[in-house]
């Protein structure tokens, strides 16, 4: 077991992060199989710890972007539950007005300036706000996550380029969840080494395990120090599993190359169970606080679900508003 | 304060007292710091505002595109460069798919203030891949405002406000104009996006014209005077928002129309206008509405197949007759 010196309130906050998530997404399950939620839903089940474990270590006005893949990153970084339920929905209060479905939640309030449905498409906007905070002064860290599918697009290698010449604060999170919709990355690189990738941009690249929320903490307060303090971004590659289908709810089993089996295997390495195991033996999680934080957060879900089919749908009237400021 | 400044002057102009009076302003792109790239268009930058906001960038235009769009968002206001717009279909991603949708696919809560500045940089027998003026494929895309000035005046007033403005602008200029001359105020002001303006007034034809094919047509309209026939030259300088009614307006008034622009024919601008006012005046009309365009071909490098490329005053001078010929 690792050994650490995290502040008891940060395992905490972590914890109820990454069961928030868990609990988010197996609601979302249940109303994508009965159709009550409709646009494309990518699912985070079973990467959760690394979502947490990074924005544990950012402040509310550092950037974050995300991909497809975004209800977790949003969680994390703090964006209101109510307005991600809402725009799943397609409601008019939700975080993107109804405009962007689960692939684009927004909330700039807490420092998440959008995700995009377009593979590796976020990483140079992440490098553009880390640029701005260097031209501003103002110390402000910018993260992009990204799958591994996003290292086999050419953005990465240039964003990964320029942030490294000119020493930006950004640190590059990527979640190799082993797949690229259905392909695997052997099929896909000659090598499994995205973590070396870092080398050739001269910037430091580590590999770790992204269902460990602990190491997930610590290689990004490391990375997330360095940036901050001017010494240039960093490269993590998170080994993580997603346990879902690439979009909605089912599993993948045997759509490509994916197995019951493998699943199952990955399934036994769930990040939340581990972390409760650690925080158990470390007695800062008790039984009585356990059901307290469940049942908090079955709350919030149970207010944001409310808030979401209570809401009104955009009128027809708005079909144009926005195009442009 | 006016005096003579050339198109690249104003340019130049525009860049400098931007970031002289706002912090936000930086530039970068592909060689920013070299004339042979962007002509004197950014010279004395990199001397007075240091590499900070002065960015010779790499060779990677979508991770640089994306770099300056995710600056805006930050609260910056870039210009980024690409000092030829065929390397524009590179970043065509950030400009279209990010950029162009951002403020619309978030409810309007992050806007990109980016200037997206395309050189057209055709002739000089550069072919098909150093040639391009992609005005259309732009004008397409919701989102984006499409700007191209024709005189030194409208270079930096039109640069100014893409600058200040809190969408994304694609500001086209043309190397064929840099050493056109005119009257420049010293002050900074803008040239509103979206309002054309009549270069000339006449009674017999409207000539709806872009960038240099203005002057071209300029030049045609003295010839055909010559001829007694009296052309109203309007000049877009946006292609979005389309001056709509400036359009229509002239072409109520002489009933004819010929359209040029320095893109393809196909799917065009001048496709656009066309409709425009076939849906909004054709009971106006006297006559068929003709496109001055490039043909529907890459560029060639050969200079004498070049000569028969590019449209000149020639060519309009041809379409305005055609036109007179055949109305009703």
């Amino acid at each position: 077991m690792v050994k650490t010196g995290i502040p008891v309130a940060t395992l905490r906050e972590m914890y109820v992060t990454m069961l928030r998530i868990r609990r988010c997404e197996n609601t979302l399950v249940e109303l994508l199989r009965i159709n009550e939620i409709r646009c494309p839903t990518h699912l985070y089940t079973g990467q959760e710890a690394i979502a947490a474990g990074i924005c544990a270590n950012l402040r509310k006005d550092d950037y974050v972007f995300s991909t497809h893949r975004s209800h977790g990153h949003y969680i994390a970084k703090g964006g209101d539950l109510k307005a991600m339920m809402a725009e799943l929905y397609g409601k008019r209060t939700g975080c993107s007005r109804g405009r962007g479905g689960s692939m684009h939640l927004v909330d700039p309030e807490v420092g998440l300036m959008g995700s995009a449905a377009i593979v590796g498409s976020t990483i140079p906007l992440a490098v553009g706000t880390a640029l701005a905070s260097a031209i501003q002064g103002n110390n402000r860290v910018a993260v992009a996550f990204f799958g591994d599918g996003a290292t086999d697009e050419g953005v990465f290698d240039e964003s990964l380029n320029f942030a490294s010449l000119r020493k930006l604060p950004v640190v590059f999170i990527c979640e190799n969840n082993l797949f690229s919709t259905h392909l695997p990355l052997y099929l896909r690189q000659p090598a499994d080494n995205i973590s070396e990738r870092a080398q050739t941009h001269i910037m430091p690249g580590i590999k770790i395990d992204g269902n460990n929320v602990l190491e997930v903490y610590e290689a990004s307060q490391e990375a997330i120090d360095n940036a901050r303090g001017g010494r240039g971004p960093s490269l993590i590659e998170c080994r993580t599993y997603r346990w879902r289908a690439h979009v909605g709810w089912p599993q993948d089993y045997d759509v490509g190359f994916r197995t019951k089996e493998e699943v199952k295997k990955w399934e036994k390495r769930c990040p939340i169970k581990a972390f409760e195991k650690f925080l158990a033996g470390q007695g800062v999680l008790s039984e009585s606080e356990k059901s307290q934080i469940s049942e908090q957060i079955d709350r919030e879900i149970e207010e944001a679900l409310t808030f979401a089919r209570e809401s009104p749908f955009p009128d027809e009237s708005e079909l144009l508003e926005g195009v442009y400021r | 304060m006016s005096r003579k400044l050339t198109y690249v002057q104003a340019i130049n102009e525009a860049v400098t007292q931007m970031m002289d009076k706002d912090s936000s302003v930086f530039i970068m792109g592909i060689g920013v710091n070299s004339p042979w790239y962007v002509g004197q268009s950014c010279a004395g930058l990199y001397e007075r505002f240091g590499d900070k906001r002065v960015i010779d960038t790499p060779v990677a235009e979508n991770g640089m595109t994306g770099v300056a769009v995710g600056a805006a968002m930050a609260g910056m206001r870039p210009i980024i460069v690409h000092p030829r717009m065929d390397f524009m279909y590179y970043a065509m991603d950030q400009i279209i798919n990010q950029a162009a949708n951002w403020h619309y696919m978030f409810g309007g809560r992050v806007n990109v203030p980016v200037t997206i500045r395309g050189i057209v940089n055709r002739g000089g027998e550069q072919a098909a891949q150093h040639s391009q003026s992609l005005q259309a494929m732009f004008m397409h895309v919701p989102g984006l405002k499409v700007v191209m000035p024709s005189t030194p005046y409208d270079a930096k007033g039109l640069l100014v406000a893409s600058i200040r403005d809190d969408n994304p602008v694609i500001y086209i200029d043309d190397r064929w104009l840099y050493e056109q001359s005119g009257e420049v105020p010293e002050e900074l002001y803008e040239v509103p996006i979206g309002k054309g303006v009549i270069r000339r007034e006449g009674k017999d034809i409207t000539v709806v014209a872009t960038s240099y094919l203005v002057c071209e047509a300029n030049k045609a309209a003295e010839n055909l005077e010559k001829e007694g026939i009296d052309t109203e030259i309007v000049d877009l300088r946006s292609l979005k928002p389309l001056d709509n009614n400036l359009v229509i307006e002239s072409v109520k008034k002489t009933g004819r129309l010929v359209i040029a622009d320095g893109g393809w024919k196909t799917g065009g601008a001048g496709a656009e206008i066309s409709a425009l006012v076939v849906g909004s005046a054709f009971k106006y009309l006297k006559a068929p509405i003709m496109r001055v365009s490039l043909p529907d071909a890459p560029a060639p490098a050969s200079s004498a197949l070049e000569k028969a490329y590019y449209p000149t005053a020639e060519t309009i001078v041809s379409a305005v007759k055609k036109v007179l010929e055949e109305s009703l």
